[in-house]
Protein backbone atom coordinates (compact mmCIF):
# COMPACT_ATOMS: atom_id res chain seq x y z
CA UNK A 1 0.00 0.00 0.00
CA UNK A 2 1.25 3.37 -1.00
CA UNK A 3 0.22 6.46 1.74
CA UNK A 4 0.35 9.75 0.65
CA UNK A 5 -0.05 12.06 3.14
CA UNK A 6 -0.84 16.26 2.86
CA UNK A 7 1.62 16.71 0.15
CA UNK A 8 2.05 20.03 -1.94
CA UNK A 9 4.32 20.74 -4.86
CA UNK A 10 5.06 24.50 -5.91
CA UNK A 11 6.44 25.87 -9.28
CA UNK A 12 7.95 29.06 -9.21
CA UNK A 13 5.53 29.96 -6.64
CA UNK A 14 2.60 28.70 -8.09
CA UNK A 15 1.08 25.76 -6.41
CA UNK A 16 0.12 22.57 -8.44
CA UNK A 17 -0.41 19.98 -5.72
CA UNK A 18 -2.60 21.47 -2.66
CA UNK A 19 -2.50 19.36 0.73
CA UNK A 20 -3.29 15.99 -1.29
CA UNK A 21 -3.86 12.98 1.10
CA UNK A 22 -4.96 9.49 -0.59
CA UNK A 23 -4.14 5.77 -0.30
CA UNK A 24 -3.37 3.73 -3.08
CA UNK A 25 -3.94 -0.16 -2.14
CA UNK A 26 -2.29 -3.18 -2.56
CA UNK A 27 -3.84 -5.56 -5.63
CA UNK A 28 -5.89 -3.12 -6.88
CA UNK A 29 -5.46 -1.05 -10.08
CA UNK A 30 -5.57 2.80 -8.32
CA UNK A 31 -6.40 5.50 -11.13
CA UNK A 32 -5.59 9.04 -10.67
CA UNK A 33 -7.61 10.75 -13.40
CA UNK A 34 -8.03 14.77 -13.77
CA UNK A 35 -7.91 17.07 -16.60
CA UNK A 36 -4.19 18.11 -18.33
CA UNK A 37 -2.72 20.39 -15.96
CA UNK A 38 -4.40 19.46 -13.63
CA UNK A 39 -1.28 17.94 -11.11
CA UNK A 40 -1.81 14.37 -11.76
CA UNK A 41 1.70 14.05 -13.52
CA UNK A 42 3.04 15.93 -10.86
CA UNK A 43 1.72 13.50 -8.57
CA UNK A 44 2.65 10.64 -9.92
CA UNK A 45 6.36 12.17 -10.27
CA UNK A 46 6.43 12.72 -6.49
CA UNK A 47 5.33 9.70 -6.18
CA UNK A 48 8.26 7.84 -8.00
CA UNK A 49 10.52 10.07 -6.89
CA UNK A 50 11.57 12.36 -9.81
CA UNK A 51 9.76 15.71 -8.04
CA UNK A 52 10.80 16.21 -4.23
CA UNK A 53 7.56 17.60 -2.01
CA UNK A 54 7.01 20.40 -0.72
CA UNK A 55 5.47 19.43 2.11
CA UNK A 56 4.32 16.24 3.21
CA UNK A 57 4.81 12.51 3.05
CA UNK A 58 4.86 9.47 1.17
CA UNK A 59 4.68 5.64 2.59
CA UNK A 60 5.42 2.72 0.46
CA UNK A 61 4.22 0.09 2.86
CA UNK A 62 5.02 2.30 5.81
CA UNK A 63 8.37 3.72 4.91
CA UNK A 64 8.87 6.64 4.34
CA UNK A 65 10.03 7.39 0.73
CA UNK A 66 9.48 10.94 -0.22
CA UNK A 67 12.37 13.42 -0.33
CA UNK A 68 14.73 10.08 0.33
CA UNK A 69 18.51 10.51 -0.95
CA UNK A 70 21.37 7.83 -1.81
CA UNK A 71 21.05 4.20 -1.31
CA UNK A 72 17.53 4.65 0.95
CA UNK A 73 15.87 5.92 -2.09
CA UNK A 74 17.65 3.36 -4.66
CA UNK A 75 16.55 0.55 -2.55
CA UNK A 76 12.78 1.32 -2.54
CA UNK A 77 13.26 2.13 -5.93
CA UNK A 78 14.50 -1.32 -6.71
CA UNK A 79 10.94 -2.38 -5.97
CA UNK A 80 9.07 -0.18 -8.40
CA UNK A 81 7.94 -0.54 -11.99
CA UNK A 82 7.76 1.97 -14.23
CA UNK A 83 5.58 2.48 -17.40
CA UNK A 84 6.62 5.80 -18.96
CA UNK A 85 3.80 7.55 -21.50
CA UNK A 86 5.89 6.97 -24.73
CA UNK A 87 7.29 3.41 -22.81
CA UNK A 88 11.43 5.11 -22.67
CA UNK A 89 12.68 2.26 -24.02
CA UNK A 90 16.35 1.92 -24.79
CA UNK A 91 16.71 2.87 -28.33
CA UNK A 92 20.15 1.54 -28.64
CA UNK A 93 18.67 -1.94 -26.96
CA UNK A 94 16.73 -4.92 -28.53
CA UNK A 95 13.49 -5.82 -26.58
CA UNK A 96 15.63 -8.57 -25.37
CA UNK A 97 18.52 -6.07 -24.24
CA UNK A 98 15.96 -3.92 -22.85
CA UNK A 99 13.60 -5.87 -20.50
CA UNK A 100 17.25 -8.21 -19.18
CA UNK A 101 18.48 -4.41 -18.35
CA UNK A 102 17.35 -4.44 -14.79
CA UNK A 103 17.79 -7.83 -14.73
CA UNK A 104 21.64 -7.20 -15.83
CA UNK A 105 21.79 -4.27 -13.15
CA UNK A 106 20.34 -5.71 -10.11
CA UNK A 107 20.68 -9.71 -9.96
CA UNK A 108 23.30 -12.21 -9.96
CA UNK A 109 22.06 -14.66 -12.04
CA UNK A 110 23.53 -16.25 -15.05
CA UNK A 111 22.94 -15.48 -18.65
CA UNK A 112 20.44 -18.29 -19.11
CA UNK A 113 18.47 -17.41 -16.45
CA UNK A 114 17.63 -13.77 -17.26
CA UNK A 115 16.99 -15.33 -21.03
CA UNK A 116 14.63 -17.64 -19.51
CA UNK A 117 12.94 -14.67 -16.92
CA UNK A 118 12.53 -12.22 -20.41
CA UNK A 119 10.53 -15.01 -22.01
CA UNK A 120 8.31 -15.72 -19.42
CA UNK A 121 7.88 -11.99 -18.51
CA UNK A 122 7.15 -11.52 -22.26
CA UNK A 123 5.37 -14.06 -22.51
CA UNK A 124 3.08 -12.52 -19.78
CA UNK A 125 2.32 -9.39 -21.99
CA UNK A 126 1.77 -12.04 -24.75
CA UNK A 127 4.72 -11.17 -26.76
CA UNK A 128 6.38 -13.98 -28.80
CA UNK A 129 9.20 -14.02 -30.88
CA UNK A 130 10.31 -10.18 -30.61
CA UNK A 131 13.39 -10.68 -28.48
CA UNK A 132 15.97 -9.41 -31.48
CA UNK A 133 13.90 -6.61 -32.74
CA UNK A 134 14.27 -2.84 -31.70
CA UNK A 135 11.87 -0.22 -30.49
CA UNK A 136 12.10 0.77 -33.99
CA UNK A 137 10.58 -1.84 -35.90
CA UNK A 138 7.83 -2.75 -33.50
CA UNK A 139 4.40 -0.81 -32.86
CA UNK A 140 3.25 1.32 -30.40
CA UNK A 141 1.18 -1.52 -28.60
CA UNK A 142 4.42 -3.90 -28.88
CA UNK A 143 6.46 -0.91 -27.44
CA UNK A 144 3.70 -0.27 -24.25
CA UNK A 145 3.66 -4.26 -23.92
CA UNK A 146 7.98 -4.70 -23.65
CA UNK A 147 7.70 -1.63 -20.99
CA UNK A 148 5.68 -3.15 -19.17
CA UNK A 149 7.99 -6.53 -18.81
CA UNK A 150 10.81 -4.70 -18.45
CA UNK A 151 8.36 -3.30 -15.51
CA UNK A 152 7.58 -6.20 -14.15
CA UNK A 153 10.75 -7.96 -15.09
CA UNK A 154 12.06 -7.50 -10.83
CA UNK A 155 9.09 -8.65 -9.63
CA UNK A 156 8.00 -5.19 -8.43
CA UNK A 157 5.59 -4.60 -5.78
CA UNK A 158 4.70 -1.23 -7.10
CA UNK A 159 3.99 -0.55 -10.87
CA UNK A 160 3.62 3.08 -11.89
CA UNK A 161 1.84 3.52 -15.06
CA UNK A 162 1.42 7.29 -17.21
CA UNK A 163 -0.80 6.99 -19.71
CA UNK A 164 -0.52 4.18 -20.68
CA UNK A 165 -3.04 4.37 -23.52
CA UNK A 166 -1.86 7.16 -24.92
CA UNK A 167 -1.19 7.03 -28.58
CA UNK A 168 -3.04 3.59 -29.17
CA UNK A 169 -6.41 3.02 -30.98
CA UNK A 170 -9.29 2.18 -28.31
CA UNK A 171 -8.99 -1.76 -29.20
CA UNK A 172 -5.09 -1.80 -28.65
CA UNK A 173 -5.48 0.24 -25.48
CA UNK A 174 -8.28 -2.38 -24.16
CA UNK A 175 -5.66 -5.18 -24.35
CA UNK A 176 -3.31 -3.15 -22.35
CA UNK A 177 -5.62 -2.18 -19.57
CA UNK A 178 -6.71 -5.99 -19.26
CA UNK A 179 -2.67 -6.74 -19.26
CA UNK A 180 -2.07 -4.22 -16.42
CA UNK A 181 -5.44 -5.13 -14.80
CA UNK A 182 -4.79 -9.15 -14.72
CA UNK A 183 -0.94 -8.35 -14.08
CA UNK A 184 -1.72 -6.27 -10.45
CA UNK A 185 -4.34 -9.09 -9.45
CA UNK A 186 -1.77 -12.08 -10.52
CA UNK A 187 1.28 -10.62 -8.83
CA UNK A 188 -0.46 -8.34 -5.70
CA UNK A 189 1.02 -5.23 -6.72
CA UNK A 190 -0.03 -1.72 -5.92
CA UNK A 191 -0.98 -0.54 -9.32
CA UNK A 192 -1.21 3.60 -9.61
CA UNK A 193 -1.97 4.58 -12.73
CA UNK A 194 -2.33 7.93 -14.13
CA UNK A 195 -4.86 8.55 -16.92
CA UNK A 196 -7.45 10.58 -18.47
CA UNK A 197 -9.29 7.71 -20.57
CA UNK A 198 -12.60 6.98 -19.71
CA UNK A 199 -12.43 3.76 -21.17
CA UNK A 200 -9.51 3.02 -18.75
CA UNK A 201 -11.46 4.59 -15.68
CA UNK A 202 -15.12 2.48 -16.38
CA UNK A 203 -13.37 -0.54 -17.11
CA UNK A 204 -10.06 -0.62 -14.05
CA UNK A 205 -10.92 1.41 -12.08
CA UNK A 206 -10.80 -0.50 -8.82
CA UNK A 207 -9.62 2.68 -6.85
CA UNK A 208 -10.16 6.40 -8.54
CA UNK A 209 -8.57 9.72 -7.30
CA UNK A 210 -9.70 12.53 -9.33
CA UNK A 211 -7.46 15.72 -9.05
CA UNK A 212 -9.17 18.99 -9.96
CA UNK A 213 -6.77 22.34 -10.05
CA UNK A 214 -4.16 20.49 -7.83
CA UNK A 215 -6.69 19.16 -5.50
CA UNK A 216 -8.38 15.61 -4.30
CA UNK A 217 -11.92 16.34 -5.50
CA UNK A 218 -13.51 13.19 -5.32
CA UNK A 219 -12.68 9.54 -4.33
CA UNK A 220 -14.18 6.04 -5.25
CA UNK A 221 -14.66 3.60 -7.67
CA UNK A 222 -15.94 2.36 -11.66
CA UNK A 223 -19.37 2.11 -10.43
CA UNK A 224 -19.46 5.38 -7.86
CA UNK A 225 -17.96 7.59 -11.04
CA UNK A 226 -21.42 6.93 -12.95
CA UNK A 227 -23.29 7.95 -9.85
CA UNK A 228 -21.65 10.90 -8.60
CA UNK A 229 -22.99 14.58 -7.88
CA UNK A 230 -20.22 15.67 -8.37
CA UNK A 231 -20.24 18.86 -10.63
CA UNK A 232 -16.45 19.14 -11.64
CA UNK A 233 -16.37 15.16 -11.87
CA UNK A 234 -19.44 15.09 -14.03
CA UNK A 235 -17.83 17.85 -16.39
CA UNK A 236 -14.89 15.61 -16.96
CA UNK A 237 -16.59 12.19 -17.01
CA UNK A 238 -19.07 13.22 -19.20
CA UNK A 239 -17.52 15.39 -21.59
CA UNK A 240 -17.81 13.22 -24.24
CA UNK A 241 -20.82 12.20 -26.37
CA UNK A 242 -20.26 8.76 -25.84
CA UNK A 243 -20.33 8.79 -22.04
CA UNK A 244 -23.22 11.46 -21.66
CA UNK A 245 -24.90 8.43 -23.48
CA UNK A 246 -23.86 5.91 -21.19
CA UNK A 247 -25.41 7.73 -18.51
CA UNK A 248 -28.66 8.53 -19.61
CA UNK A 249 -29.30 4.83 -20.50
CA UNK B 1 27.21 31.22 -16.02
CA UNK B 2 28.26 30.35 -12.79
CA UNK B 3 24.60 28.50 -11.72
CA UNK B 4 25.33 26.64 -15.83
CA UNK B 5 29.52 25.93 -14.22
CA UNK B 6 27.65 25.20 -10.70
CA UNK B 7 24.91 22.59 -12.53
CA UNK B 8 27.91 21.13 -14.73
CA UNK B 9 30.04 20.52 -11.75
CA UNK B 10 26.94 18.62 -10.45
CA UNK B 11 26.44 16.50 -13.11
CA UNK B 12 29.97 15.59 -13.49
CA UNK B 13 30.65 14.71 -9.79
CA UNK B 14 27.32 12.41 -10.08
CA UNK B 15 28.97 11.04 -13.43
CA UNK B 16 32.23 10.00 -11.20
CA UNK B 17 30.33 8.22 -8.68
CA UNK B 18 30.91 4.54 -8.11
CA UNK B 19 29.33 2.48 -11.03
CA UNK B 20 26.43 0.46 -10.15
CA UNK B 21 27.71 -2.39 -11.36
CA UNK B 22 31.32 -2.94 -12.89
CA UNK B 23 30.17 -5.67 -15.95
CA UNK B 24 27.77 -3.02 -16.74
CA UNK B 25 30.50 -0.16 -16.71
CA UNK B 26 32.68 -2.28 -18.62
CA UNK B 27 30.12 -3.21 -21.41
CA UNK B 28 29.15 0.34 -21.78
CA UNK B 29 32.85 1.19 -22.06
CA UNK B 30 33.23 -1.35 -24.85
CA UNK B 31 30.58 0.14 -26.48
CA UNK B 32 31.44 3.77 -26.14
CA UNK B 33 34.86 2.82 -27.26
CA UNK B 34 33.20 1.53 -31.00
CA UNK B 35 31.07 4.15 -31.04
CA UNK B 36 33.18 7.37 -30.22
CA UNK B 37 36.47 5.90 -30.97
CA UNK B 38 36.72 3.10 -33.59
CA UNK B 39 34.22 5.24 -35.97
CA UNK B 40 36.70 7.97 -35.93
CA UNK B 41 39.61 6.52 -37.25
CA UNK B 42 39.05 6.98 -40.90
CA UNK B 43 38.50 10.67 -40.82
CA UNK B 44 41.21 11.26 -38.49
CA UNK B 45 43.39 9.46 -41.48
CA UNK B 46 41.93 11.38 -43.88
CA UNK B 47 42.37 14.56 -42.58
CA UNK B 48 45.62 13.73 -41.19
CA UNK B 49 47.22 12.24 -44.46
CA UNK B 50 46.02 15.22 -46.04
CA UNK B 51 47.10 18.01 -43.82
CA UNK B 52 50.57 16.49 -43.21
CA UNK B 53 50.83 16.69 -47.13
CA UNK B 54 49.95 20.03 -47.42
CA UNK B 55 51.95 21.35 -44.62
CA UNK B 56 55.28 19.99 -45.95
CA UNK B 57 54.31 21.25 -49.31
CA UNK B 58 53.51 24.84 -48.07
CA UNK B 59 57.01 24.62 -46.13
CA UNK B 60 58.79 23.71 -49.20
CA UNK B 61 57.00 26.90 -51.33
CA UNK B 62 57.99 28.97 -48.41
CA UNK B 63 61.68 27.84 -48.55
CA UNK B 64 63.03 29.43 -51.83
CA UNK B 65 66.82 30.44 -50.16
CA UNK B 66 69.25 27.94 -50.70
CA UNK B 67 71.12 28.89 -47.66
CA UNK B 68 68.10 27.07 -45.76
CA UNK B 69 68.70 23.34 -46.12
CA UNK B 70 66.19 21.03 -47.18
CA UNK B 71 65.48 18.86 -44.04
CA UNK B 72 64.16 21.70 -42.20
CA UNK B 73 60.81 21.16 -44.32
CA UNK B 74 60.93 17.43 -42.60
CA UNK B 75 61.23 19.22 -39.25
CA UNK B 76 58.91 21.92 -39.89
CA UNK B 77 56.37 19.02 -40.55
CA UNK B 78 56.75 17.29 -37.76
CA UNK B 79 56.66 19.93 -35.34
CA UNK B 80 53.57 21.26 -36.42
CA UNK B 81 51.88 17.90 -36.42
CA UNK B 82 52.97 16.77 -33.26
CA UNK B 83 52.64 20.27 -31.36
CA UNK B 84 49.50 21.48 -32.82
CA UNK B 85 48.12 20.10 -35.61
CA UNK B 86 46.92 16.47 -34.15
CA UNK B 87 46.08 17.24 -30.72
CA UNK B 88 44.12 20.44 -31.00
CA UNK B 89 42.95 20.28 -34.74
CA UNK B 90 41.96 16.69 -34.44
CA UNK B 91 40.55 17.40 -30.96
CA UNK B 92 38.61 20.52 -32.51
CA UNK B 93 37.31 17.74 -35.18
CA UNK B 94 36.53 15.36 -32.79
CA UNK B 95 34.43 17.86 -31.40
CA UNK B 96 32.41 18.27 -34.01
CA UNK B 97 31.85 14.82 -34.84
CA UNK B 98 31.85 12.77 -31.23
CA UNK B 99 30.72 15.93 -29.10
CA UNK B 100 27.77 16.48 -31.52
CA UNK B 101 26.67 12.41 -31.25
CA UNK B 102 27.15 12.35 -27.42
CA UNK B 103 25.05 15.51 -26.51
CA UNK B 104 22.52 14.76 -29.28
CA UNK B 105 22.34 10.93 -28.14
CA UNK B 106 22.32 11.82 -24.22
CA UNK B 107 19.75 14.82 -24.91
CA UNK B 108 17.50 12.23 -27.41
CA UNK B 109 17.12 9.93 -24.12
CA UNK B 110 16.50 12.70 -21.62
CA UNK B 111 13.63 14.44 -23.68
CA UNK B 112 12.11 10.46 -24.52
CA UNK B 113 12.19 9.81 -21.06
CA UNK B 114 14.94 7.17 -21.45
CA UNK B 115 16.79 8.73 -18.43
CA UNK B 116 13.98 9.15 -16.24
CA UNK B 117 13.77 5.64 -16.86
CA UNK B 118 17.14 4.82 -15.52
CA UNK B 119 16.38 7.04 -12.61
CA UNK B 120 13.67 5.79 -11.40
CA UNK B 121 14.82 2.36 -11.44
CA UNK B 122 17.57 2.84 -9.18
CA UNK B 123 20.49 3.47 -11.68
CA UNK B 124 22.48 6.61 -11.49
CA UNK B 125 22.40 8.27 -15.11
CA UNK B 126 24.88 10.57 -15.34
CA UNK B 127 27.34 7.84 -14.07
CA UNK B 128 25.96 5.25 -16.39
CA UNK B 129 25.43 7.40 -19.53
CA UNK B 130 28.92 10.09 -19.23
CA UNK B 131 31.15 7.96 -17.39
CA UNK B 132 31.94 5.67 -19.82
CA UNK B 133 32.03 8.44 -22.72
CA UNK B 134 34.44 10.63 -20.59
CA UNK B 135 36.64 7.29 -19.96
CA UNK B 136 36.32 6.02 -23.33
CA UNK B 137 37.11 9.64 -25.24
CA UNK B 138 40.41 9.86 -22.59
CA UNK B 139 41.65 6.44 -23.35
CA UNK B 140 40.75 6.82 -27.08
CA UNK B 141 41.55 10.08 -28.21
CA UNK B 142 45.54 9.67 -27.52
CA UNK B 143 45.87 6.53 -29.49
CA UNK B 144 44.09 8.49 -32.47
CA UNK B 145 45.98 11.25 -31.99
CA UNK B 146 49.34 9.49 -31.95
CA UNK B 147 47.73 7.95 -35.08
CA UNK B 148 46.96 11.09 -36.99
CA UNK B 149 50.84 11.84 -36.00
CA UNK B 150 52.05 8.70 -38.11
CA UNK B 151 50.00 9.18 -40.48
CA UNK B 152 50.35 13.72 -41.08
CA UNK B 153 54.24 12.51 -41.27
CA UNK B 154 53.52 10.05 -44.04
CA UNK B 155 51.63 12.38 -45.82
CA UNK B 156 53.82 14.84 -45.75
CA UNK B 157 56.81 12.68 -46.31
CA UNK B 158 54.65 11.23 -49.58
CA UNK B 159 53.55 14.43 -50.98
CA UNK B 160 57.02 16.17 -51.12
CA UNK B 161 59.01 13.13 -51.78
CA UNK B 162 56.59 12.30 -55.04
CA UNK B 163 56.44 15.74 -56.26
CA UNK B 164 60.26 15.99 -56.03
CA UNK B 165 60.55 19.01 -53.51
CA UNK B 166 63.03 17.14 -51.34
CA UNK B 167 64.64 13.87 -51.52
CA UNK B 168 63.70 11.17 -48.84
CA UNK B 169 66.63 11.14 -46.89
CA UNK B 170 66.49 15.18 -46.19
CA UNK B 171 62.50 14.65 -45.25
CA UNK B 172 63.48 11.64 -43.11
CA UNK B 173 66.48 13.50 -41.60
CA UNK B 174 64.26 16.22 -40.89
CA UNK B 175 62.17 14.40 -39.18
CA UNK B 176 64.84 13.34 -36.53
CA UNK B 177 66.44 16.45 -35.71
CA UNK B 178 66.39 18.11 -32.90
CA UNK B 179 64.32 14.94 -31.45
CA UNK B 180 62.39 15.90 -27.83
CA UNK B 181 60.48 13.13 -26.46
CA UNK B 182 58.72 15.88 -24.13
CA UNK B 183 56.89 17.22 -27.22
CA UNK B 184 55.32 13.96 -27.49
CA UNK B 185 54.15 13.81 -23.79
CA UNK B 186 53.03 17.39 -23.94
CA UNK B 187 50.65 16.58 -27.09
CA UNK B 188 49.42 13.73 -25.00
CA UNK B 189 48.22 16.02 -21.86
CA UNK B 190 46.62 17.80 -23.89
CA UNK B 191 44.66 15.76 -25.63
CA UNK B 192 44.09 13.98 -22.92
CA UNK B 193 42.72 17.31 -20.89
CA UNK B 194 40.85 18.03 -24.45
CA UNK B 195 39.28 14.75 -24.26
CA UNK B 196 37.90 15.35 -20.78
CA UNK B 197 36.21 18.80 -21.90
CA UNK B 198 34.83 17.38 -25.57
CA UNK B 199 33.11 14.35 -23.73
CA UNK B 200 32.26 16.04 -20.30
CA UNK B 201 30.77 19.13 -21.89
CA UNK B 202 28.91 17.17 -24.41
CA UNK B 203 27.60 15.10 -21.89
CA UNK B 204 26.29 17.66 -19.41
CA UNK B 205 24.55 19.34 -22.64
CA UNK B 206 22.90 16.17 -23.36
CA UNK B 207 22.02 15.37 -19.73
CA UNK B 208 20.46 18.92 -19.02
CA UNK B 209 18.29 19.68 -22.43
CA UNK B 210 14.62 20.01 -21.07
CA UNK B 211 11.67 20.16 -23.90
CA UNK B 212 12.03 18.69 -27.35
CA UNK B 213 13.75 17.89 -30.70
CA UNK B 214 14.31 21.77 -31.03
CA UNK B 215 16.28 22.01 -27.48
CA UNK B 216 18.19 18.60 -28.63
CA UNK B 217 19.74 20.50 -31.49
CA UNK B 218 20.19 23.49 -29.60
CA UNK B 219 22.47 21.45 -26.79
CA UNK B 220 24.48 19.71 -29.16
CA UNK B 221 25.44 23.18 -30.99
CA UNK B 222 25.87 24.48 -28.10
CA UNK B 223 27.92 21.46 -26.77
CA UNK B 224 30.25 22.10 -30.25
CA UNK B 225 30.56 25.32 -29.37
CA UNK B 226 31.47 25.31 -25.74
CA UNK B 227 33.86 22.58 -25.93
CA UNK B 228 35.56 24.42 -29.01
CA UNK B 229 35.92 27.53 -26.67
CA UNK B 230 37.44 25.27 -23.87
CA UNK B 231 40.12 23.78 -25.83
CA UNK B 232 41.18 26.86 -27.69
CA UNK B 233 41.19 28.22 -23.79
CA UNK B 234 43.07 25.27 -22.75
CA UNK B 235 45.76 24.98 -25.53
CA UNK B 236 46.64 28.48 -24.59
CA UNK B 237 46.92 27.62 -21.00
CA UNK B 238 48.77 24.49 -21.08
CA UNK B 239 51.26 25.91 -23.78
CA UNK B 240 52.31 28.61 -21.39
CA UNK B 241 52.31 26.05 -18.53
CA UNK B 242 54.03 22.87 -20.41
CA UNK B 243 56.31 24.47 -22.89
CA UNK B 244 57.75 28.04 -21.42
Amino acid sequence: MIEVKNISKSFDGQEVLKNISTTFEKGKTNLIIGQSGSGKTVLMKCCIGLLDTDEGEIKFDGRRFSNLKGTNQKNVRKEMGVLFQGGALFDSYTVEENVMFPLNMFSDITLEEKRARVNEVLTHVNLENVNSKYPSEISGGMIKRVAIARAIALNPKYLFCDEPNSGLDPKTAEVIDELISELTEKFQMTTVINTHDMNSVLQIGQKIAFIYKGQLWWEGNHKGILETTNEELNDFVFSTELTRRLKHR
Amino acid sequence: MISEIGKYLMVIFQAFKKPDKGSVFLKQLVIDFRALGVSSIGLVAFISLFTGGIIALQTAYNIDNPLVPMWLIGYTTKQMMILEFSPTIISLILVGKVGSSIASEIGTMRVTQQIDALEVMGINPANYLILPKITAAMIYNPILIVFSMGVGLFGGWFSVVITGQVTSVAFVDGLQSFWDPFSITYALIKTVVFAFILASVAGYKGFTVQGGSVEVGKASTQAVVISSVLIIIFDLLLTQMLLT
